[in-house]
């Protein structure tokens, strides 16, 4: 506890996001619902309105000094992002939407290029239907076969049966590095060396990995990694897809439009180069300068330092959580990031939300874009309390007492 | 036989008693337990209104000039609301409920359960009930 309280200032970070201090339902805010997306801090916020005040232009087209100044704040904030997930190259750095819209560039273009009738493509059990369904549509289209790698009672990515699935004819991997509902960290660099082994490519879904732990591409040789900002601090509808340069070179674009051209006839169209050429059209200027602010500001806090505390609160969480009677964790992977999910026999999960709403706690309750995965657990979805590091231990006690008493009142 | 729109008075004067959100939520389970609400032959993938969070069976027959409703979920919350709604709605004319103004829902303070956020096919079950009486309006004209 007092060590805990020497990593991170709590209260002064607190401050920090403005929402925090808002009632709901006139109870203090709890809010567990940071798989979802997190809340923003101040200079986030602040740049976003510095930049709809002081700054809007279109980059990359303009003459004059707004546009050039907007241009470079956004090639600048490319550059904070390479950095922090320690990218070879700036260029690797393709802005998106989020996580969903690089996974659909990935599956599009890459499909495209090395998917043939019978080629093989793997994910596993415990993908978020964006990592399910753009592979579902070009496999599909290609006459692809899409494999899936099981998994155990705790929420463990099986590895012996993904190298019975590993073969010739395995074309692409696809798996999430840390699962939303079960808050599994899969083992993604044994993952990788496995399937370049076979001469496969491999994405990374990091949407819920890069919020809460350091990841370094060049390190993990992933080619490809995916993620959104709106769940790291930043603001919604910007997210990057890493690609090696090598393999995004190969690529054809994504999409056909303004700013990933060359030059364009209507008899040919030479693309531009990299990161342009899947970038078409105006991007999420604004997105794209939070995105960088919110990295700036977990880097002060330091991720190390944010991995460390949220794991004492995914440990104090689960301890008092099993205490309420007949609660079940669901997700109980010796490596896990800081989500909670659960279900209480003879209890609906949308009702204890319902009941803890009124009590103040945001949580998520359903099977949170994994309907296979609450299959293969044979239950309609969890309650799944999700922290991050502004979030307390009072708050958690908070969160348990709210538990009980619906349970109480359900039962 | 109360009206449609008498029964919905009579479940907002009901609801006037409770100040408090917790007593609201209170009364809702009880009625939810109260109420073995649907036989489980009609619990059936048929019947089965999907929202995303939590699942509604309907049930529809015509006996005599009325139509009766069951219903059922696995949610108790939604299935306390459930009972309301075929308090309101069951032994009535396809006419009067083809006809009938829903607006209890919103004036006892639930409104975010209509809501499509929500996703607990509650939003659906009104609009699958309005279905049944145009439809069996149409056959008992026909
Ligand atoms: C593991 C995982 N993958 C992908 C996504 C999709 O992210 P986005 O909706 O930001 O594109 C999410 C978000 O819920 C997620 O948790």
């Amino acid at each position: 506890m007092i060590q805990e309280k020497q990593i991170l200032n709590i209260e002064k970070i607190r401050a920090d996001f403005p929402i925090l201090s808002r009632q709901v339902n006139g109870k203090p805010l709890v809010y567990f619902d940071n798989g979802a997306t997190s809340q923003k801090p101040q200079e986030v916020i602040d740049v976003i309105d510095r930049y709809y005040q002081n700054e809007n232009s279109n980059i990359h087209r303009g003459i004059h000094t707004l546009s050039q100044e907007a241009t470079t704040a956004y090639e600048e904030a490319r550059l904070v992002v390479q950095k922090f997930i320690n990218a070879k190259h700036e260029h690797e750095m393709i802005f998106t939407s989020g996580t969903t819209g690089g996974i659909n560039l990935v599956a599009s273009s890459f499909g495209k290029k090395f998917l043939n009738k019978g080629d093989e493509v793997i994910i596993s059990t415990m993908e978020h239907h964006s990592n399910i369904v753009p592979w579902q549509m070009i496999c599909e289209e290609k006459g692809a076969v899409l494999k899936v790698v099981p998994i155990n009672d705790k929420g463990e990515f099986l590895m012996e049966e993904y190298d019975k699935l590993l073969s010739e004819n395995t074309k692409i991997v696809a798996v999430t590095h840390v699962s939303n509902t079960l808050g599994t960290i899969n083992p993604v660099k044994e993952i990788i060396q496995k399937a370049h082994q076979k001469g496969a490519y491999v994405l990374i879904d990091g949407a819920q990995a890069v919020p809460h732990t350091k990841v370094d591409v060049q390190e993990l040789d992933c080619d490809f990694y995916a993620f959104s900002g709106h769940k790291m601090l930043g603001p919604t509808g910007v997210g990057i897809l890493y690609g090696k340069e090598e393999v995004l070179n190969q690529l054809p674009p994504y999409q056909g439009g303004g700013d990933m051209i060359k030059t364009v006839t209507f008899e040919k169209t030479t693309y531009n180069e990299l990161p342009h050429k899947f970038e078409a059209g105006t991007p999420n200027i604004v997105g794209g300068l939070g995105l960088a602010a919110a990295i700036q500001y977990m880097n002060e806090v330091g991720i190390e330092n944010i991995e460390a505390y949220e794991h004492e609160l995914l440990s104090y969480a689960t301890v008092q959580i099993k205490k309420i009677e007949r609660i079940r964790i669901i997700g109980e992977a010796t490596q896990k990031a800081s989500v909670l999910s659960f279900v209480v026999d003879g209890t609906h999960p949308s009702d204890i939300g319902m009941i803890i709403d009124k009590l103040g706690v945001a949580i998520r309750t359903g099977h949170h874009c994994t309907e296979p995965l609450m299959n293969r657990f044979n239950i309609p979805g969890t309650a799944r309390a999700s922290f991050s590091f502004y979030n307390t231990k009072e708050e958690i006690d908070v969160f348990i007492q709210a538990v009980e008493r619906a349970v109480k009142m359900l039962r | 036989m109360n009206s449609i729109k008498e029964i919905q008075e009579e479940i907002v004067e009901e609801f006037a008693m409770f100040d408090e959100w917790m007593d609201k939520y209170e009364h809702i389970i009880e009625l939810g337990k109260e109420l073995p609400l649907i036989e489980e032959q009609y619990k059936t993938d048929e019947n089965l209104i999907k929202g995303c969070q939590s699942r509604v069976w309907l049930h529809a027959e015509m006996q005599d000039d009325n139509i009766v409703f069951t219903a059922d979920s696995d949610a108790i919350i939604t299935k306390g609301i459930i009972a309301l709604m075929i308090r309101t709605f069951s032994n009535q004319t396809p006419k009067d409920i083809a006809e009938a103004n829903v607006d209890f829902i919103d004036k006892i303070g639930l409104k975010e359960h209509l809501s499509p956020t929500r996703s607990n096919g509650l939003l659906s079950m009104v609009k699958q009930i309005k279905m049944y009486a145009i439809a069996f309006s149409v056959q008992s004209n026909s």
